[in-house]
């Protein structure tokens, strides 16, 4: 195959702008939603970490995949998902993604390629190469972008992975969101090395970590990744060091951690308002910044509304969706 | 002077005969310990065979090429000095290390693997039929790739996938570490991405390790996706126990399997229900697990003729028409069941004889029309005993058709142990045949 001449991704700050504070607002709709009793089992929000799923879809190009742990709903957001549809199978609806099957952990989108959503932790990592696997045996250009947190990162299959992936030379960007607790566990008592993108080198392949508060610089190092990638290099491990304000899921007694240190990241490294001090700097002007939030409240009520108002689904299809019939 | 023989060689747990493919002395050779004497053919793998003493060869006593020599029949004969007499081992010329592999580009000259064909005729093993249905299902989609441990370079743990590293190249024969938990999610993440993996397990023991992948990833994300996210994947391998590989080698994972919604589990006793069953479940878009059975790769009872219809799922076969008892089985259990099954009719006892090939989808309506016509039946498997498909089947017979019966169900099952290793203590963990009988008679006898 001749090789794919790739136009060389760019980052549009004004849109990074847009789609993180899409992210931010969604789920602080999402946390209403759920101490009002409309979303209901386990709900776990991505506040905080907006600047790291952005900056590395701006990577991607189409035909990539994304796929991602439970902690999934901005990384719907940044693959393209409807607002709607996501807060719909939050509510549980038949007019949400997975027609309510699913709920927050597990939503999928083909036309978007987006992979889920999965409930396990680091169970998403194998499929992910399995992703890149499809993308090389197309031969393809192609890259998997393959998301897993702090916590996912002690898990063994991760490594078979790293492995396999390896071995094969798989198109695969391994993501790694340092939120810095699994759970309530820091990653100091959790991790005999605080460097987890050096926990490729067995496998010989290239790690680095980057601020992930700071969508510029994800986006760099996202680059990096993706062009390590498609030029058949192998896989590449990036390590994103970011927080999560909020508790894990919504029950959470955050006794783990200070509230100082939480107000402290959100006070000097909150990615959305470092973000608009840069664009302010830039010559973005005021008014344009506060209609940018209106119309993504209005995104966002919108969608909640819609969620609200849908129908939950029809009883009879308790039984549908177990099996697909064959196509051939 | 003392004559004294090397016998044929068991070179794996299940080994009964196999074939001499090389000699590698000759009559007069001196021959020390460790030296290579023979390639040996069984039907996994060709095999160094090595001397395990010193020795003179005196004569051969089968001939290159030789197929079906029973383990135990003496191969060669020595001729030794009297101090240099033999030990006991050597008599009985046990290799003491593991065999050697010699075979690692495909097929021998005297091994060469049969081309699918479309013979009708043609009497095929279980193993062959499998491995003519991957094959074939591979020649017609693209997507179709074979992936596990020794499935390339090494022909199959098993043999069974003899042959397809050389036709289809290691883009789609693809070897892999031993690593389960991760090939099996790697496989999955390339069936949602649209290809159509086979991922052999070397037996479905090692399955365990994958077992979060195989549930909480290919059964589940159909319906967790709200019916987007198909997973077109087949999990296979030998199912069950083998000989004497005691516990964490032997068990029967049918029933565990077939509890979950959003998997199909088959499992076939014939060459033909393999054949057939395995491309049907390549060409299902729904993840499949397809469960072999080391001991019937190569049984005669189970080789049959092969056609080339595919078999369709939740089918079951009626293998034999009666009036008396029902026997229900699946997988090795047939096997059983025939052998039980013929010595009843010699008394005159007419039995229906069921094999149900596919347990999930399960054929109820073909179990419920046989009960009523013979009101009694016996369900025959070798899995533990606790929660077995005879369990749920009885369970269903009697919410359905309690009223036809005229005896209880009986569960013929392994026994309630984990496999042991000593010969005799594993023939009686499994099922037997008079347990079979007693089960009939007892059913027959009841008032």
């Amino acid at each position: 195959m001749a090789p794919v001449k790739i136009k060389q991704p760019s980052l549009s700050l004004i849109e990074s702008y847009k789609k993180m504070l899409l992210i931010r607002r969604f789920e602080e709709k999402a946390g209403q939603l759920y101490g009002m009793g409309k979303i209901g089992g386990f709900c776990h929000l991505y506040i905080g970490q907006e600047a790291v799923v952005v900056g590395v879809t701006a990577t991607r190009i189409p035909g990539d995949q994304t796929i991602t742990s439970y902690r999934d709903h901005g990384h719907m957001l940044a693959c393209g998902m409807n607002p709607k549809g996501v807060m719909a199978e939050l509510t549980g609806k038949r007019t949400g993604y997975s027609k309510g099957k699913g709920g927050s952990m597990h939503m999928f989108s083909k036309p978007e390629n987006f992979f889920g959503g999965h409930g396990i932790v680091g169970a998403q990592v194998p499929i992910g190469a399995g992703l890149a696997f499809a993308n090389k045996y197309r031969k393809t250009n192609n890259v998997s972008f393959t998301y897993f947190g702090d916590g996912a990162a002690n898990q063994g299959q991760i490594y078979e992975t790293f492995n396999m992936a390896s071995l094969w030379k798989l198109p695969v960007v391994f993501i790694i969101e340092n939120n810095q607790y699994a759970m309530g566990t820091s990653i100091s008592r959790a991790s005999s090395t605080p460097k987890l993108y050096s926990r490729g080198e067995a496998f010989n392949i290239p790690g680095e970590l980057a601020d992930g508060m700071d969508v510029l610089e994800v986006f760099k190092a996202a680059k990096r990744a993706t062009s390590h990638c498609r030029k058949g290099k192998g896989p590449y491990i990036l390590e994103l060091n970011t927080y999560r304000y909020k508790g894990h899921s919504m029950s959470d007694p955050a006794k783990y951690r200070t509230r100082e240190e939480v107000q402290n990241m959100k006070d000097e490294k909150d990615p959305i308002e470092n973000l608009q001090k840069i664009l302010l700097r830039q010559g973005e002007s005021e008014e344009n910044l506060i209609e940018i939030d209106q119309e993504i409240k209005a995104i966002v009520s919108e969608a909640a509304q819609f969620s609200l108002e849908s129908s939950e689904p029809d009883i009879s299809e308790l039984y549908d969706d177990i099996y697909i019939k064959n196509d051939g | 002077m003392v004559d004294e023989e090397i016998l044929m060689p068991a070179l794996s747990p299940t080994m009964e005969e196999g074939g001499l493919a090389k000699w590698l002395i000759k009559p007069g050779d001196f021959v020390k310990a460790g030296d290579i004497i023979a390639e040996i053919e069984t039907d996994k793998a060709i095999m160094e065979f090595e001397a395990t003493s010193d020795c003179k060869i005196k004569s051969l006593l089968v001939e290159e090429g030789a197929t079906q020599i029973k383990v135990n029949t003496p191969i060669i004969a020595l001729e030794i000095e009297n101090s240099q007499k033999l030990s006991a081992s050597m008599k009985t010329a046990k290799i003491t290390s593991e065999p050697k592999r010699v075979e690692t580009k495909g097929p021998t000259k005297k091994t060469e693997i049969k081309k699918p064909s479309s013979k009708k005729e043609e009497v095929m093993t279980v193993r062959e039929s499998i491995r003519d249905a991957i094959t074939e299902e591979m020649r017609i989609d693209e997507s179709v790739f074979l992936i596990g441990e020794e499935v390339g370079e090494y022909q199959g743990a098993y043999k069974v996938s003899q042959g397809l590293l050389e036709e289809f190249g290691m883009g789609r024969v693809i070897d892999t570490p031993i690593t389960e938990h991760g090939f099996t999610g790697l496989a999955a993440g390339a069936a949602f991405a649209g290809l159509r993996p086979i991922v052999e397990f070397m037996t479905f023991n090692f399955s365990m390790q994958a077992m979060d992948q195989i549930i909480n990833t290919c059964a589940k994300t159909l319906y967790m996706s709200g019916g987007q996210m198909n997973c077109p994947i087949v999990l296979r391998g030998p199912n069950g126990a083998a000989s004497q590989v005691a516990a964490q080698h032997s068990q029967d994972f049918a029933p565990w399997f077939s509890s979950v919604p959003g998997l199909k589990v088959v499992q076939p006793f014939s060459a033909s229900d393999a054949k057939g069953l395995l491309k049907t479940a390549i060409r299902d878009p729904n993840p499949v697990i397809f469960l072999e059975n080391e001991m019937l790769y190569n049984d005669p009872l189970a080789s049959s003729n092969v056609d080339e219809e595919l078999v369709p799922f939740g089918k079951a076969r009626i293998l034999r028409q009666g009036s008396d008892v029902t026997l229900i089985s699946y997988g090795i259990g047939v096997k059983h069941a025939l052998q039980a099954t013929i010595l009843a009719e010699e008394k005159g006892i007419s039995i229906e004889l069921i094999d149900l090939r596919s347990l999930r989808p399960l054929d109820y309506a073909s179990i419920f029309s046989s009960v009523k016509k013979t009101n009694r039946c016996i369900t025959i498997e070798e899995c533990f005993p606790v929660c077995s498909i005879g369990n749920h089947l009885s369970a269903s017979i009697m919410e359905n058709i309690f009223d036809y019966l005229d005896a209880p169900v009986i569960n013929c099952t392994g026994k309630d142990v984990p496999m042991p290793y000593a010969k005799n203590l594993e023939t009686a963990a499994l099922i037997t045949v008079d347990e079979i009988l007693t089960a009939i008679k007892k059913v027959l006898n009841h008032s």
